[in-house]
């Protein structure tokens, strides 16, 4: 599965985009819960639960939108255009 | 000559309400994500070239501030998410064409370096008569501040800082559901 990072959280991550098997995670927040344990990069970064939001392919969706059938999960800090 | 000026006032009102119905044309929304600056007045015209139908024509025109909170910045980064930036505005415009009645949409977003000073957004918005254009530019804009995935990283004297989302942003918008 394709992981995308936006603006700070990329930053703190230090990566853009990463391939990474889901194993049982079933939302964006099992996914990240995984993932703090992984490393200490992750453990900054997702500091801040109430601070990230949630694209599955390409759609708007919430932490604990299913990404069972994904391509691309994306995480970002809320969005700041126009 | 107050008296002709009334009566073509009122022969337009009665027009006005002759087609209030719903409209079933099919409206021209063009959507552009890009890096390169864009001239407002070429953008009107090529909106609204050869249509006789269109009575009002909205421009918002988003500009980069030069003050944030108490410091100057001497720049601004946005990023986006490409593919995703084209579709969530999609998204957007056509949730504008389902409420109001609209002949034309023109939205363009720049990311990349911006200067102060520099423009960052342009959204126009034609119609028959200009309420349903005013009303709809407002909404595209709330709507683009709170759901297109841009992230605007501001620099100046003391470094670089991302843009904190701002609850009024997201109270503009949330006014549109009610």
């Amino acid at each position: 599965m394709q992981i995308l990072y936006f603006a700070w959280l990329r930053e703190r991550v230090g990566a853009a985009s990463e391939e990474i098997d889901p194993g049982s995670a079933r939302t964006a927040r099992e996914l990240i819960d995984r993932l703090v344990t992984r490393d200490e990069r992750y453990a900054l970064a997702f500091g801040d639960m109430a601070s990230i939001r949630v694209a599955v392919d390409q759609e708007m969706a919430d932490l604990d939108t299913s990404i069972t059938d994904a391509r691309e999960v994306a995480l970002f800090p809320p969005v700041t255009g126009g | 000559m107050p008296v002709r000026w009334l009566c073509s006032l009122r022969s337009r009102v009665a027009e006005d309400m002759a087609d209030a119905g719903p409209s079933v044309s099919s409206v021209t929304a063009s959507i552009s994500v890009q890096a390169e600056d864009f001239d407002i007045a070429a953008e009107i015209e090529t909106l609204t070239h050869g249509r006789g139908d269109v009575g009002a024509v909205v421009s918002f025109t988003g500009l980069v501030r030069e003050t944030a909170g108490a410091g100057r910045i001497s720049g601004m980064e946005l990023e986006h998410y490409p593919g995703m930036t084209e579709r969530a505005i999609e998204a957007i415009v056509a949730e504008a064409e389902t409420r109001w009645s609209l002949d034309g949409v023109r939205v363009i977003h720049r990311f990349g370096v911006l200067a102060p000073g520099d423009r960052i957004v342009l959204v126009l918005t034609a119609s028959r008569h200009r309420q349903a254009a005013f009303e709809a530019a407002a909404f595209l804009m709330d709507y683009l501040k709170t759901r297109a995935p841009f992230w605007k990283k501001e620099s100046g004297p003391e470094g670089a800082n991302w843009v904190d989302a701002r609850e009024v942003d997201d109270a503009a918008a949330e006014r549109w559901r009610e």
